[in-house]
Order: C-alpha cells, then structure tokens, then sequence
C-alpha cells in the first residue's frame, strides 16, 4: 500500500506478521496493534502472566566522553551524576523554556562513564538533533539504530526470563546490567511501562527475533500489541509523550516535579530552573490528573472537562477503558481549583455531560520489584 | 420469511414484515476488536437513514452505529449493556443492537445483499 511504503520496519518484523499480528503505522514504523489475542486478553494477561512487548521503534543511544552526565544535567532536572552504576532513572528533556521536550530513560553501566539513553519513538530523530548540538564537546551522542529493544512485563517476567539469563532476579527496579544469552550480548533493565514487574532487553538486530522466539516458547508469555501497552500504562498513571505532555507544558503542571533530582533543586541549575522553581513553589495553573468517569462510557483524548455548572475547565488527554479495572479511566489537564482528589467534574462526550472524579493515580497499584 | 441486508458502513439488518433488527457485521467487530462498551437508543426515537442511533466503543476507539433504514426504535438489546462481549461472540446473532419499525421499505431493498456485502468487504 502506498501509505505504508515510507514506513519502517523493527527487527521482529517478520515475526509479528508470522505472530498475525494487526499492523499500523506508528512513529514511523509498521507496528503491531494487536495480535489474535485482542487487547483485553493481552492486556490481562501482562497483569496476571507476561507480555513480550517489542519496543524496538523506541530511540536508543550511548552519550560517551569524559562527563556525558554533566553534559546531559545541562537538559534535564534529573539527577543525572548522582546515578550509581548499574541504576536507571526516569528524566525529562526540556527545552529553554523549561517545557517538555520528551521524557526518556537513562542509565549508567557497570565499569562505564557512557550513559546509556533510551527515548521515545515519535521524537528520537529530533531528541538525538537536539542533545547532539548542546553537548559542547562535554561528550558524544551514539545513536544505536542497529539495537532492537524488548520489554517482558509481568508477574512472570522474573520467572521467565531467569530461565535465559540466571542471575537477573538480583537485579532490582531501575537496576541495569549488561548479561549473555546464549553467546549474544543483551544489556537487561528492569523497568518498564506496565506498572508490573519486568525487564525490558536491549540487544543487538540481528540477536532479537531468536531471543524473542525463546521467550514466546515458555507458555507464561504472550506476545503484546500496542493497544494493550497503551491501556497497561494508562491503568498505571504514567504519561504519554505528545499526548499527556508536550513542548507546551512544564514538569510541575505535567505532575512530574518527582523527576526533578533534589541536589538540581538547590543547584537550580537546569533548562528554566527559576521559572521551573517558582512554579513548584506557587502551584501552577492547570495540572494533570487522573479521572474516573462515575458511569460506563468511556471519555477519549480530547473531551472536554467542565465543572458541575458546565464551564470548561479543562481537557482529557488520555482516556479508555481500563481492562484490568473494568471500567473507563482517562487523564487530562484542569485547572488547579479542580484538581484535588475527589473533585467532582464532567466530561463532555457526544455532547453529554457525563459525571466524573478526580482521583489519584496510579489506578492500578503499581507491582515493581525494588532491591531488597 | 426474514431477509438480511448489509450496508457499506458494516451494519446488518433483518426484516421480519415491518421490524428491523440492527447489528455489526462480524468484519466489523473484527476490525473493532473487543468491544467494551455500547449505548443505545432509546424507544420510541425516531431515526432517519444513515442517522447516528447507538455507540460501540472498544479499548481503543469509539464507532458510531448508523440507522440503515429509517424508523422508530421499538427495542435495544439490553443484555448489551451488561455483557458488551456478545457483540465479538456473535455479531450477527445475539448481539443484535436495536429493532426499529422501518417506515420505508425501499430503503431496505436498496441495500447490499449478502453476496454483495461479502464482495465489498473482499475489495477492502
């Protein structure tokens, strides 16, 4: 088909279609929706089982020189030359003004000074454009297009994956740690965006669909679409890049003044620290929350939010139907005066005013497997 | 003698004398995927030809069921409402989503056939 022709393909291509799974476009790549499954039962069985996730369209990159950590602090809040070795963090790109560029992972591996970066498919071409030029010649960018990536969540994913890789259950959540499977040379971190236990598995192309095929035969595994990843991560109240933040919104109105190290709080010195600051201080004037809908109907992207007199307040920027709750969930962006827990809203779909609370997030308890 | 028609948006309708009974096709559900979700019209509403008479929502998106013929709803299927699954189980069976009384029924003689429905979702 002519739409599809520009569209690329991740290493698990094959698989996936060999797998039936229904492919879309996305990012950029041709991606699997859904395999035969459906994504309820995917969905579900991530939460109780594992889910094998390719992810292998998300950007992967190495930042190497003498401090690539003090280069990448100058575009980030996160503590980034506090992390030890073999640990992991969540960090936010930002831009001048101190809005959200992306958010991506960032690691740092035993007996290395690289850090490893892991960011989101829709923007790595222009994240990698963007850090590239700011590193002033503190360090240098490595994008790795040639490293597929995938992502065992679950309760099993411990179990299973132990069975390739003995040893792995020692590492704990936000831990990393380069290991072999039969010869092949696979970097494990255990995190994820299911809100479940799990790893994801960054390796070289040519190594994935077998590493894949030998997950997929222990019978705990199924293979998960996107469709599911998008309900597991919306169930587990964490953002959507592009749809939940964007260059339009800050940390502090994005909920995520979490990923902002401490020792960068005191030092002030990141992408629009005082801007940034004065806004954890004084509050901001909208910010994101999580929603249920009192009823059955789920509210999708873009509904609008009104008080219980109607005026708008607000916007849904993520919203479904949550499998593992049953129910319809959705996240989106209020105004303060609305957004304690418990406030009472409504959403505006098919031009109903359909009740809904705020509530805390994550709906679904989060499941990780800290270091004891 | 009940006769099934299908109309190019992926609704069935089975006339039995004047009512229709209005679902998804099973190639519907299919590109659905697990429907979690339906809300139908109420009795007694008047629905014009290809005019928005209930919602089915799956984990990722939300569908309009149009109204093939014109009519008044004498029915909903209820069960629907409790148990959405029906729809993928048995589209064109139990998961029936309303019942009209057709006001017209060359409308419904204008629609595809079985064989031309089956033709026109070959070519999709």
């Amino acid at each position: 088909m002519a739409q599809t022709a520009d569209l690329k393909q991740t290493p698990l291509y094959a698989l996936h279609c060999a797998l039936q799974g229904k492919m879309v476009p996305f990012a950029g790549y041709e991606m699997p929706v859904q395999y035969p499954a459906g994504i309820l039962r995917e969905h579900l069985h991530t939460r109780e089982k594992a889910g094998l996730f390719d992810v292998s369209h998300m950007g992967q990159a190495f930042l190497r020189g003498d401090d690539p950590a003090a280069a990448l602090e100058k575009l980030t809040p996160a503590d980034v030359r506090g992390l030890k070795e073999r640990q992991q963090r969540y960090a936010l790109l930002l831009s001048d003004q101190g809005t959200i560029k992306d958010d991506f992972m960032v690691a740092r591996l035993a007996g290395e000074t690289a850090l490893f970066l892991v960011v989101n498919a829709a923007t790595k071409f222009s994240d990698f454009a963007y850090i590239a030029e700011r590193l002033n010649g503190l360090a240098t960018l490595e994008p790795q297009p040639d490293r597929a990536l995938l992502a065992l969540q679950g309760p099993k994913a411990e179990a299973v994956l132990s069975r390739l890789i003995p040893g792995v259950a020692q590492l704990g959540f936000m831990q990393i740690a380069g290991f072999d499977i039969a010869g092949a040379d696979v970097v494990v971190s255990r995190s994820g965006y299911t809100g479940e236990d799990g790893f994801e598995i960054s390796l070289a192309a040519k190594d994935a669909e077998g590493i894949a095929q030998r997950l997929l035969a222990d019978p705990q595994v199924l293979p998960v679409g996107l469709g599911a990843r998008d309900s597991l991560r919306l169930e587990a109240g964490l953002c959507l890049y592009g749809h939940d933040m964007d260059e339009k919104v800050d940390p502090i109105s994005a909920n995520l003044a979490w990923s902002i190290g401490k020792r960068r709080k005191i030092d002030k010195d990141f992408p629009a620290a005082p801007t940034i600051m004065e806004k954890l201080f004084n509050g901001t004037p909208t910010k994101r929350i999580g929603i249920r809908p009192d009823g059955k109907a789920p509210a999708r992207e873009g509904a609008a939010i009104t008080d219980r007199s109607g005026r708008v307040v607000g916007q849904i920027t993520s919203g479904g139907f949550g499998p593992s709750l049953n129910a319809p969930i959705a996240m989106g962006y209020v105004e303060s005066a609305h957004a304690a827990d418990g406030a009472e809203i409504n959403l505006i779909v098919r031009d109903k005013a359909l009740p809904a609370h705020v509530v805390p997030m994550p709906f679904v308890p989060h499941r990780y497997k800290r270091s004891r | 003698m009940s006769e099934v028609r299908f109309t190019d948006q992926h609704e069935w309708v089975r006339l039995d004398d004047d009512v229709a009974t209005i679902g998804i096709t099973r190639y519907a559900t299919e590109q659905l995927g697990d429907v979690v979700f339906v809300e139908l019209p109420d009795n007694g509403r008047k629905v014009g030809q290809g005019a928005e008479a209930a919602v089915v929502e799956s984990v990722k998106a939300a569908s309009e069921v149009y109204a093939p013929v014109a009519g008044e709803v004498t029915e909903a299927n209820a069960a629907l409402v409790s148990d959405p699954a029906k729809v993928n189980a048995d589209p064109e069976g139990e998961g029936w989503f309303f019942k009209l009384k057709i006001a017209d029924r060359n409308e419904f003689a204008k629609l595809m056939t079985d064989a031309q429905y089956k033709e026109y979702v070959k070519g999709l």
